[in-house]
């Protein structure tokens, strides 16, 4: 049960990590480090999905028979570069808002934006 | 050349958004993304216009064959959001140079037009294909571009909303995914079609309703159903004008019409609504949003902010239409998904029209505006009509297809907590009406909007009423939409 399922584990325990540090980590950098890992364990997911018990590489040969599905790794390739193309995203926006609030803190950021939204109500009240 | 119409459909902008990158002059870029999203609404006349005539279109992509190829496929529900989709896009170009030049510094107009053909591709892709890691492809590319668009945005604001997004968006998608992976697990296929034959056989394994759960929760994220609506606000307050335009428009309409697509067709009606308690909780979940967010949309001081809120109330609707799970409540939502990108564009974009002469879109700088701004103000109010439900505006019509299907099936009480919904509506339109018409004007008077806005922010405003009078187009494809979602299958 639980050695049949190794791969299983993995992604469940990497996937709830990942999900975790999202939610509770307040620093942007450390949000999109647990998204990473919530996406690599999608992709392990797919991985071992195609394997199929004592199957070979899916490379066609004379004397094997039965192979493994090479299908779910090229859709994983995809998604891989989703990821990647997720993560340069995110990172360039983190870039942009240190820039512009001079923080990468979620709470700082917020803060400001309440600041800001104050102001302007007080003004709003005169 | 007719025959490959639904891949040129997705293709065509595909293509057309590196050749933008090329064109570099801002003019030229935008000409050329007109020219694009004009052809790409002529494809989606002739496909409505053949699926009608003909039935459902299938086409191989590469001539593999179905179950092992991606396969597009376009039925009467597909055909109608591809219009929808393509119609407010090019209407929204439209205003798109003039609006940008206020919002977007002069060097980022071209990658502006490169991400928006990007996008229209995403959503006309994520319709088109019949294929289940497709669509995952699709949606991403729309977002990613989302993203982008969103943080182009002139405040600071931008792209923390954008960020935000990024990061809600990401774990619907990769939920959706993680679905998609189980459902291939248990059927070994990824094809729409054959997963819903596929599918009954297994549909009684722990895995099948893990997948359900993953996809359906994946989809509401993306089209920001109440409790899961908190990017949204954000997002389309600080995105460039246009883009809250076109995304208003279309974007949450994909994701409902990708939650209809995998309840009733990929699952199945009786696995969806019988198996898994989704009538209750959808119902329950769509009141309860329409009640929060019209709430929230009266306490708001920026307009933008106001409607965006409005939005997730108009959301709502479709939930509670999509939850009856009747033929009629079917055709409630697709009718109110039409008519609803019909009035959120038309109020956006005389948004945009405001952005631009005034500067901003707070409530307070809004003073006086309809006797300067007659035209661009009246196309508010008659949007907002519409929101309201007032009869001659396609929200009338919707919203009466709504009432009927939910006493048809004697639900008195929803029926009634629909219309208290409207009211709550009347005040968030009445404090921007009060507003525009009977405060006297503080600032220097500004001019009407150019014609450039004028013409689309009208069109769009015709099509509200001319819908709300003449409702046979409308109601013809979406009854005939929801008909062949209950006929069994794609």
């Amino acid at each position: 049960m639980l050695m049949g399922l190794f791969n299983n584990w993995v992604v469940i325990v990497l996937m709830m990590s990942g999900l975790y540090i999202v939610i509770a980590h307040g620093n942007l950098i450390k949000k999109l480090v647990g998204l990473t890992i919530f996406q690599t364990s999608v992709f392990i997911f797919y991985i071992s999905m195609a394997k199929v018990n004592g199957g070979s590489a899916p490379i066609l040969s004379e004397n094997i028979s039965l192979y493994s599905n090479p299908l779910p790794h090229v859709l994983i390739l995809t998604a891989i570069v989703v990821g990647i193309a997720t993560t340069a995203l995110g990172l360039s926006l983190v870039v942009r808002l240190k820039e512009s609030y001079g923080t990468i803190e979620e709470e700082e950021i917020q803060r400001q934006d309440n600041q800001q939204n104050q102001a302007l109500n007080k003004e709003r009240d005169k | 050349m007719i025959t490959h119409l639904p891949i040129l459909q997705v293709v065509i902008p595909l293509m057309a958004a590196p050749i933008c990158l090329i064109l570099k002059r801002p003019q030229l870029a935008w000409i050329f993304a007109l020219a694009v999203s004009g052809l790409a609404f002529a494809i989606s006349l002739v496909l409505l216009q053949q699926v009608m005539v003909s039935g459902v279109i299938s086409y191989e992509l590469g001539g593999w064959q179905a179950p092992w190829g991606i396969e597009y496929r376009i039925d009467q529900l597909n055909a109608l959001m591809l219009l929808i989709i393509s119609t407010i896009s090019t209407i929204v170009l439209f205003a798109a140079p003039e609006s940008l030049d206020k919002e977007i510094s002069k060097d980022k107009h071209t990658y502006f037009y490169v991400l928006y053909l990007l996008s229209l591709t995403g959503m006309l892709g994520i319709v088109a294909t019949g294929d289940a890691f497709n669509v995952f492809v699709f949606l991403e590319i729309t977002s990613l571009s989302a993203y982008a668009l969103i943080a182009m945005g002139k405040k600071k604001q931008a792209v923390w909303a954008s960020f935000q997004y990024l990061v809600m968006g990401t774990i619907g998608a990769t939920f959706i995914l993680i679905g998609i992976g189980l459902m291939y697990q248990m059927t070994g296929t990824l094809n729409m079609q054959d997963l819903a034959q596929r599918l009954p056989e297994v549909s009684q394994t722990r895995t099948v309703f893990t997948a359900f759960a993953f996809v359906i929760v994946g989809v509401c994220l993306k089209l920001a159903m109440f409790p899961l609506h908190l990017w949204l606000p954000n997002a389309y307050a600080y995105a460039p004008s246009i883009v809250t335009a076109f995304f208003s428009a279309t974007s949450t309409k994909v994701a409902i019409y990708l939650l209809i697509r995998f309840t009733f067709s990929v699952f199945g009606l009786s696995f969806s609504f019988t198996t898994v308690p989704l009538q209750t909780l959808f119902m329950t979940l769509g009141v309860l949003g329409i009640f929060v967010a019209s709430i929230s949309a009266i306490y708001q001081h920026n307009i933008k902010h106001l409607f965006a809120y409005s939005s997730i109330a108009q959301i709502g609707y479709m939930i509670v239409g999509f939850s009856i799970s009747s033929v009629s409540g079917l055709t409630a939502t697709l009718l109110h998904l039409f008519n609803h990108a019909l009035m959120k564009s038309a109020i956006f974009l005389a948004l945009a029209a405001v952005a631009y002469r005034v500067g901003n879109v707070q409530l307070d700088n809004l003073k006086g505006l309809g006797r300067e701004m007659p035209w661009t103000m009246a196309a508010i109010v008659i949007g907002g009509l519409s929101l309201i439900g007032v009869p001659l505006t396609v929200g009338f019509v919707s919203k009466w297809y709504l009432l009927t299907a939910l006493i048809e099936q004697g639900w008195w009480p929803i029926a009634v907590l629909i219309l208290l919904g409207s009211m709550l509506a009347v005040i968030y339109v009445w404090k921007v009406v009060e507003i525009a018409y009977f405060k006297e004007s503080s600032g220097a008077p500004v001019k009407e909007a150019p014609l450039s806005f004028l013409i689309p922010i009208w069109t769009l405003v015709i099509a509200n009423v001319y819908f709300g009078i003449d409702t046979r187009f409308s109601v013809e494809i979406a009854q005939a939409a929801a008909q062949s979602l209950f006929g069994g299958g794609l």
